[in-house]
């Protein structure tokens, strides 16, 4: 149409001196009540920001301090003598193994599940069970799924999974064993921010697609997944985090070896059959509570591990995207890593 | 039914400001009040030729859970004309509309009495993915999905087993096909400069006619339109409306709108729907012009609604 015709030109904008932007809106007229309220929770998110801070700040002064380059490539060993107790490559290996054999599990199922509740849930009765039984795990703690999962993965039938003792027992911790359990922790936190999300979609948006002949699944897998990719993110690096954190379930299910033990020689397999430690046991392991007893290395073994979280959260976030990420190639994803962390050359 | 009204509220004339220039589209707020003598049609009146009866529409009675929203309604579609529903919020217009894809089916509790046919076969015994091929449907808000341009048009023309991931493949015919159904929509020359731009980047009457687009790119043989222009200003109501006349002898075209000079403007019928029953069923000039019934001249008059 002559939209242009109608609307005329432009006329010059005004000029600076005669703009009159909006001034702060001071709290001065405010209830008293309104007020305190206001302070406080400015007061309380200042303070968090603050403890945030101080955590990283510590455990950067403290674990720089003890930090070497050889740490991350010897191998730990048994040792009272901090000089002679090695490095922590092998509970490195075990925190990112586990944390692979976690999301890899529980993402999918956990996206299946959220979807499932969401987009079809009949019959009902049989969503509500789903439904509590989510709610279940995450408020089970952590230590309980740790000793049910050694109960169950010492079960005969599930021995490829681990170790056989000679006499035919099953040895029950493996990288398996805790991978599996660790998925069951992070499970609740995909399917709730996926839930959430498909929720926040406009039925309009499911109607439209509907509209055009397309079946329930193709909608959700062509328009409602793409559409709630960056909450689907949070929620896996959320999960990420609950299984790269969890000691209960490395302690109890994953042999408390300090060094990666494979088992047989089958190259991949054996060694998820096998035991180890991660991060978390290794830090309890050499903490002054734990038998190793040498803090430095704790200290050194913390920040590691706090980095590891912070970079997997931003690398989750950054590859499936905000929203100004929508239209970049996984490539060009990469680079916008790398140009948030200047100092990584 | 007419004693539970609440006294009739007529505009008088002297309230009205005096318009000095016929206004080339009327703005959807001001909706209400009797069609001005100065309302154009934008069509001279269908070709008989080309007009034939597509869809027919027998008793239909419709229901959610136990409340009838339609009640008996008898109508014919046909193609080559555009056929307008009017009436007053909860007539049941545009659940009737709904019904002629089976989207009422998507709300729990919907149930239908009576037959809906579309070239003499009964619609509920389509398979009801491949009858929203064929009658497809743009609602009242625009609603894009969140992908590029030429992706929501290319979602719509693949088959149920759409490319994957987000780049999806563009073969020539595809992009022949996605080109086409934009044009047809009137809005290529406008967006043909980058088609990977995110659709929700464009402007309302952008979206609305991307909608269109997408809807007719899978070919429809019947296009459904529940009130397309209520979200649209009077530009964009124009194009679109100058876009639904100019498309009546490929598709035929069912609107829901509660505007009635846009109901005067393009349709060749009017249907006038009051608390879920069809009132009255006429070519537009009789219906707007010699309503017969005493509520299609109150409702058009403005004196309920």
């Amino acid at each position: 149409m002559d939209g242009a015709a109608l609307l005329g030109t432009p006329k010059p904008a005004p000029r600076a001196g005669a703009v009159v932007r909006p001034k702060r809106q001071g709290t001065s007229a405010w209830p008293l009540i309104d007020r305190i309220g206001y302070w406080l929770c400015w007061a309380t998110g200042i303070a968090l920001c603050l403890i945030v801070l101080w955590i990283v700040v510590y455990m950067m002064i403290k674990g720089i301090g003890y930090l070497r380059p050889a740490l991350f490539v010897e191998h730990p060993a048994a040792s009272l003598q901090q000089s002679k107790s090695g490095g922590f490559l092998d509970p490195i290996e075990g925190t990112l193994i586990i944390t692979a054999i976690g999301t890899l599990i529980a993402a999918p199922t956990g996206i299946g599940i959220a979807v499932w509740l969401s987009e079809y849930a009949r019959p009902a009765p049989l969503a509500r069970a789903v439904e509590s039984a989510v709610d279940v795990i995450a408020g089970v703690p952590s230590v309980v799924l740790a000793i049910f999962g050694l109960l169950v993965f010492s079960e005969s039938f599930l021995g490829f999974l681990s170790e056989h003792a000679a006499n035919g027992t099953v040895y029950g911790r493996s990288f398996f064993a805790a991978g599996i359990v660790m998925a069951l922790l992070a499970l609740p936190l995909i399917v709730g921010s996926t839930r959430e999300a498909l929720s926040q979609v406009p039925d309009r948006v499911r109607e439209a697609s509907y509209a055009l002949g397309k079946s329930r699944a193709s909608t959700i897998r062509c328009v409602l997944l793409p559409s709630i990719r960056p909450d689907v993110a949070s929620g896996i690096a959320l999960g990420m985090g609950r299984i790269i954190g969890d000691t209960a379930i490395i302690t109890i299910l994953l042999g408390q070896t300090l060094t990666t033990q494979a088992v047989g020689g089958t190259p991949v397999l054996g060694l998820l059959r096998g035991t180890g430690s991660t991060l978390t046991s290794y830090v309890f392991y050499n903490s002054p509570a734990g038998e190793g007893n040498s803090p430095q290395k704790a200290y050194a073994a913390a920040f590691v591990l706090l980095v590891i979280v912070l970079l997997l959260n931003a690398l989750v976030t950054a590859l499936t995207g905000g929203r100004r990420l929508d239209r970049l190639g996984i490539g060009a994803r990469l680079s916008l890593i790398g140009r948030s962390f200047p100092w990584i050359p | 039914m007419d004693s539970l009204m609440p006294p009739p509220v007529r505009r008088i004339s002297v309230d009205r400001e005096p318009s000095v220039i016929p206004a080339p589209a009327v703005s959807e707020n001001d909706s209400r009040g009797a069609v001005q003598p100065s309302a154009r049609r934008l069509l001279t009146r269908s070709d008989p030729a080309v007009v034939r009866e597509r869809m027919r529409i027998e008793s239909v009675w419709l229901a959610y859970g136990e409340n009838w929203v339609v009640r008996d309604v008898t109508l014919p579609v046909r193609q080559g004309e555009v056929l307008a529903l009017i009436g007053a919020s909860g007539s049941g217009k545009t659940t009737l509309l709904r019904s002629l894809n089976r989207l009422t089916e998507v709300t729990a509790g919907g149930a239908r009495a009576g037959r809906i046919t579309l070239d003499g076969q009964e619609i509920h015994e389509l398979e009801v993915n491949h009858l929203r091929r064929r009658v497809s449907m743009v609602f009242q808000q625009p609603n894009p999905f969140p992908m590029s341009i030429y992706d929501n048009v290319a979602y719509a023309l693949a088959e149920q087993r759409p490319p994957r991931g987000r780049r999806r493949r563009r073969t020539p015919a595809l992009e022949a096909a996605v080109e086409d159904a934009l044009r047809r929509a009137g809005l290529y020359d406008e967006v043909a400069g980058d088609l990977t731009r995110s659709a929700q980047r464009l402007s309302g009457g952008q979206q609305q006619r991307l909608c269109i687009a997408r809807a007719l790119a899978a070919e429809p043989e019947v296009l459904l339109l529940d009130e397309p222009c209520s979200a649209l200003d009077p530009i964009s109501t124009a194009t679109i409306e100058e876009l639904i006349v100019g498309l009546r002898e490929s598709v035929a075209i069912v609107i829901v709108t509660h505007n009635l000079q846009q109901a005067f403007r393009v349709a060749d019928h009017v249907a006038f729907m009051h608390l879920g029953e069809l009132v009255e069923y006429g070519s537009s000039e009789q219906v707007f012009d010699r309503p017969s019934q005493q509520r299609t001249r109150d409702y058009i008059s403005g004196a309920f609604g």
